[in-house]
């Protein structure tokens, strides 16, 4: 858990989506964003944590956090481009 | 700019055009271009009236795989054609249907769903390709 918690402009909740629909959605949120906002993905699916962490370093944005909440991660990220 | 992924796809059946889907999303989002070049089997799944339809499963999936496999469509799970649409809305996925699997099938391009971007030849295909890597599936 963060001991702050930032500011989320955001959250797209795409937990009960499965591999690789919680990524598309998050590109597609970043898509609409702009640069610096903070968004929230909920998913349950196992592969996004590994995933789009991965994703996020190659895309050049910035990965705030990934917590495993209960059934579900939950995975911040800041638009940096 | 990176080399393209090429998947050939000859199946037709559900489990591996999702499989193929799949593929393709992950590469779209990376920025990959993806050309899917559609053969046989495949090409018949992709014909707008039938592309929602049940295309069933390989045959090793068996009684037990196609539980599973109806659990996940239960789930919520999108169809590979949806995957497929929200690849090409994500990055550059160029769908083109094999001629000769058109002719062999008496298909014309206007049977096709508007997934399809076109109809080739093989040589097209190669020459898209590149230097990426062609998968068959």
């Amino acid at each position: 858990m963060l001991e702050t918690e930032p500011t989320i402009n955001r959250t797209i909740d795409a937990r009960g989506s499965f591999c690789p629909g919680p990524l598309m959605e998050l590109i597609r949120g970043i898509r609409e964003a702009q640069v610096g906002d903070v968004l929230a993905v909920l998913s349950s699916d196992k592969g996004s944590k590994v995933d789009i962490p991965k994703w996020i370093e190659k895309a050049g944005h910035r990965l705030i956090a990934v917590e495993a909440l209960e059934g579900y991660d939950r995975i911040l990220v800041e638009k940096a481009r | 700019m990176d080399e393209p992924i090429n998947l050939v796809l000859f199946s037709g059946t559900d489990d591996k055009l999702q499989a193929a889907a799949v593929l393709t999303a992950g590469a779209a989002a990376l920025g990959k271009p993806v050309n899917v070049f559609l053969q046989y089997w495949a090409l018949d799944a992709f014909r707008a009236e039938r592309i929602d339809r049940d295309h069933g499963l390989a045959p090793e999936a068996g009684a037990e795989g196609k539980g599973h496999v109806d659990a996940l469509r239960t789930a919520g799970q999108a169809s590979w054609a949806e995957t497929l649409r929200q690849a090409k809305d994500l990055g550059s996925v160029d769908i083109q249907a094999c001629s000769l699997s058109m002719d062999l099938l008496g298909i014309e391009e206007s049977d096709l769903d508007p997934l399809v971007d076109g109809v080739e030849g093989v040589t097209a295909f190669y020459l898209n390709a590149g230097e990426g890597q062609v998968v068959f599936i």
